[in-house]
C-alpha cells in the first residue's frame, strides 16, 4: 500500500506527460491535414500565377492551347471537364437509383450482399485499367456499331442530328461520358442504398398498409424523405467525375478543340494536365498553365465535393 | 354486404369502381415495369464487372509466365518482364501505406476522442472527407510542385509521398467511424482502473477496434496500389531496374500506362498481364478487407 502511494506522484507526472504528448500528436496531425489541403491549394495557385498574370480573366475564356505561340487557353478542356463529367452523371444516375432500389427493396435477403460487393468492387477497380479497357473493348464497339447507328438513326434530326454527328472515331466525348458513368456508378448506388437504409421501417409499413405498391412506397415515401442525401452521393460523384484521369486519357481523343456533335474528340483539364505535362519544362509558361488548369480543377471539385458533403450530413444529424 | 349492394345498383358507383380497377390496374403495371427496369439496371451493373474481369482474364492470362516476374521491362520486340514495375509498385504502395496510415490513425483518433464537436474538429473532417475524393492527378501535381521541383527531380520517395496523402483520409475515415462504435463502458473501465487516457486508447480502443482499422489500412493499399496519376508527376516511371528511392522509379500503373498507349503488340500484351496483375491483387484485398470486417460483426 505504502509502495504504491509512494510511486503516485510519479506515475500522475508520466501520465500527464504521456497524455499531453498524446493529445498533441493527435491534434497536430489533424492539423497537418488542414495544412495539407491549403498547401495544395497555395501551391496550385503559386505555380499557375504565371500563366494568370500572363492571360488574366482570358485564360478562362480563350480557346487556344498553341505552345508555339505560347498561348494557353482553359476553355476546351473546362468545358470538356464539365460536359463529360454531367453527361456521365445523367447516364449514371438512373442506373444507380435503380441498383439502389433493387438492392434496399426488390432484391431477396441473401442476394443483397453479394450483389452489392459485386457494385462495390466496380469501384475499386483502378481507373487505368478502366482506361485500357475502354480504348481496347468500349472504342471499338462505339465506333463500329454505336455511333454510326445514332448518326443514321438521327441525321436530319434538328439538334439531335448535330449532337450525334459523324465521324465515328469511336473515342469521344460520349465515349468518355459512358466509361465515367460506369466509374461512378458504384459510388451513386452505394450511398443512395446507405441512405434508403435510414428510411425507418415503420414509414413504409404505414404507406404499404394503406396499399401503396412498392415503387409509389419508394417515390412518395423514401425519395423525399432521403432527398438531400441522394443528390449528396450524385454530387459526390460528380466531384470523382470531374477528376478522373487515367480513363478519360485514353478515350476523350485529346483533342483541343470544342465539337458540337457529342462523338467529337475533346479533352479535360485532367487529361490534358497528363498528356502535355511531360513535354513541359520546369518554369515554362505551359507548364505553369497545366498548374493553372490544376487550380482550376481543384476549385471546381471542392465547391462539388463540399456541397455533397454539407447535403450527407444534414441526413445523419436528423 | 349492402353497401356493395346499394353502389352497384347506382350506375355512378359503379362507374367509380370501373375506374378504381383501371387505376389499380395501372398502378400496378406502373409498378411492374419500374421493378424490371431496376433489376435491368442491376443486371447491366453487374455485367460491366463481369466484362472487365472477363476482358481481363482473356487478354491478360495468355501472357503470364514465369518470366513477366524474373525479367525487367525491355524495348518492345525484345522480350521482358515486369519485374521492375512491380517491385516499384510493391515499395511504393508499402512505403507510402507506411507513411500515411499513423497519420490517417492519429488524425482519425483526434475526431473521433478529442475533436468531437469543436470547431477545429468539424473542419479537420470535412477538410479530409474533401481529400478523400479529390482528384488524385492535383495531388501529384502539389507534389511535385513542393517536393520534385525543389528537391531535384522525380523520385521513388516523391511517389511515395503522394501515395501517403491519397493514404491518410481513407485511414482517417475507418478509424474514427470504428473508434465511434467502441462502447463508452469500455473506456470508463480503464478509466476506472487509473489508466491514462492514452493508454486506454491505445491499448483498449485501437485494440477493440483492430478489425476495423485493419480494413481501413487494406482498403487504401488497394486504393493507391493502383493509382496512376499522381506518379506520372512524382516517381515519373523508370524502363531498368532501380530500388534507389531518390531516382525515378517504375510502378504497374505507370507502366500499363505506357505499354497500353504504344502501338507494339508484346508491349500491350505486357500491358494486359500488368492489368490482370493489379486488378486481381486489389480485388483480392478489397475481399479480404470485407471478411476482416465481418469477422467483427
Amino acid at each position: 500500500m505504502s509502495q504504491t502511494a509512494s510511486a503516485t506522484p510519479a506515475h500522475r507526472a508520466t501520465t500527464s506527460t504521456g497524455d499531453a504528448i498524446f493529445a498533441a500528436a493527435a491534434k497536430g496531425c489533424g492539423i497537418l491535414v488542414l495544412v495539407i489541403l491549403s498547401a495544395i491549394i497555395v501551391s496550385l495557385f503559386i505555380g499557375g500565377l504565371p500563366a494568370f498574370r500572363a492571360f488574366g480573366f482570358n485564360f478562362l475564356v480563350n480557346p487556344d492551347w498553341d505552345p508555339v505561340r505560347q498561348i494557353f487557353g482553359a476553355e476546351v478542356p473546362i468545358y470538356g471537364t464539365l460536359v463529360t463529367a454531367v453527361l456521365g452523371i445523367a447516364i449514371a444516375v438512373p442506373l444507380a437509383f435503380g441498383i439502389a432500389f433493387y438492392l434496399t427493396e426488390l432484391a431477396p435477403e441473401w442476394f443483397r450482399r453479394p450483389v452489392g460487393t459485386a457494385v462495390e468492387l466496380l469501384a475499386a477497380v483502378p481507373s487505368i485499367i478502366y482506361g485500357m479497357w475502354g480504348f481496347f473493348v468500349v472504342v471499338p464497339i462505339m465506333g463500329d456499331y454505336v455511333q454510326p447507328f445514332m448518326i443514321d438513326l438521327f441525321d436530319g434530326v434538328p439538334v439531335l442530328g448535330t449532337l450525334f454527328a459523324g465521324p465515328a472515331f469511336g473515342t469521344g466525348i460520349l465515349t468518355s461520358a459512358l466509361i465515367l458513368a460506369i466509374m461512378i456508378l458504384p459510388f451513386i448506388a452505394a450511398t443512395m442504398r446507405d441512405v434508403f437504409l435510414t428510411v425507418p421501417a415503420v414509414f413504409k409499413e404505414s404507406a404499404y398498409g394503406v396499399g401503396c405498391t412498392t415503387w409509389e412506397v419508394m417515390r412518395s415515401i423514401v425519395l423525399p424523405y432521403t432527398r438531400a442525401s441522394v443528390v449528396g452521393g450524385i454530387m459526390l460523384g460528380l466531384g470523382r467525375a470531374l477528376g478522373e484521369t487515367m480513363a478519360v486519357t485514353f478515350v476523350i481523343g485529346n483533342t483541343n478543340r470544342i465539337s458540337t456533335s457529342l462523338f467529337g474528340p475533346g479533352n479535360t483539364i485532367a487529361s490534358i494536365v497528363a498528356l502535355e505535362f511531360p513535354e513541359s519544362p520546369t518554369g515554362s509558361l505551359k507548364l505553369s498553365s497545366l498548374l493553372a488548369l490544376g487550380f482550376l480543377l481543384f476549385v471546381i471539385s471542392f465547391i462539388v465535393l463540399a456541397i455533397s458533403r454539407l447535403l450527407l450530413r444534414t441526413k445523419v444529424k436528423s | 354486404m349492402s353497401a356493395t349492394l346499394a353502389a352497384d345498383s347506382i350506375p355512378g358507383g359503379a362507374r367509380n369502381e370501373k375506374i378504381a380497377g383501371q387505376l389499380s390496374r395501372g398502378r400496378s403495371r406502373t409498378n411492374i415495369v419500374v421493378k424490371a427496369l431496376c433489376i435491368l439496371a442491376t443486371i447491366v451493373g453487374l455485367t460491366f464487372l463481369v466484362a472487365i474481369l472477363g476482358t481481363l482474364l482473356w487478354l491478360g492470362f495468355g501472357g503470364l509466365h514465369l518470366s513477366v516476374f524474373t525479367t525487367v521491362t525491355r524495348p518492345p520486340g525484345s522480350g521482358g518482364g515486369l519485374l521492375n514495375a512491380i517491385v516499384g509498385s510493391l515499395i511504393q504502395t508499402v512505403v507510402g501505406t507506411v507513411i500515411g496510415t499513423p497519420i490517417g490513425l492519429l488524425v482519425g483518433t483526434y475526431l473521433a476522442e478529442y475533436g468531437r464537436g469543436t470547431v477545429l474538429g468539424n473542419a479537420v473532417r470535412f477538410v479530409s472527407d474533401v481529400l478523400l475524393s479529390a482528384p488524385s492527378i492535383l495531388i501529384g501535381l502539389f507534389i511535385y510542385q513542393i517536393f520534385v521541383e525543389p528537391f531535384g527531380g522525380f523520385s521513388g520517395i516523391a511517389g511515395c509521398i503522394a501515395l501517403a496523402v491519397i493514404v491518410i483520409p481513407i485511414v482517417v475515415r475507418t478509424t474514427e467511424d470504428m473508434l465511434q462504435l467502441i462502447p463508452t463502458a469500455l473506456r470508463e473501465a480503464a478509466v476506472a482502473l487509473g489508466a491514462p487516457r492514452w493508454k486506454s486508447i491505445v491499448f483498449i480502443c485501437y485494440r477493440a477496434a483492430l478489425n476495423g482499422i485493419a480494413t481501413g489500412v487494406l482498403l487504401a493499399i488497394a486504393r493507391v496500389a493502383g493509382e496512376t496519376a499522381p506518379l506520372l508527376f512524382t516517381s515519373l516511371g523508370n524502363s531498368s531496374w532501380s530500388i534507389d528511392m531518390t531516382q525515378p522509379m517504375s510502378s504497374l500503373p505507370v507502366t500499363i500506362y505506357q505499354f497500353a498507349g504504344s502501338p507494339f503488340e508484346d508491349w500491350v500484351q505486357l500491358g494486359w498481364v500488368g492489368a490482370l496483375l493489379i486488378t486481381f491483387g486489389v480485388l483480392t484485398l478489397n475481399i479480404i478487407a470485407r471478411v476482416v470486417l465481418r469477422k467483427r460483426a
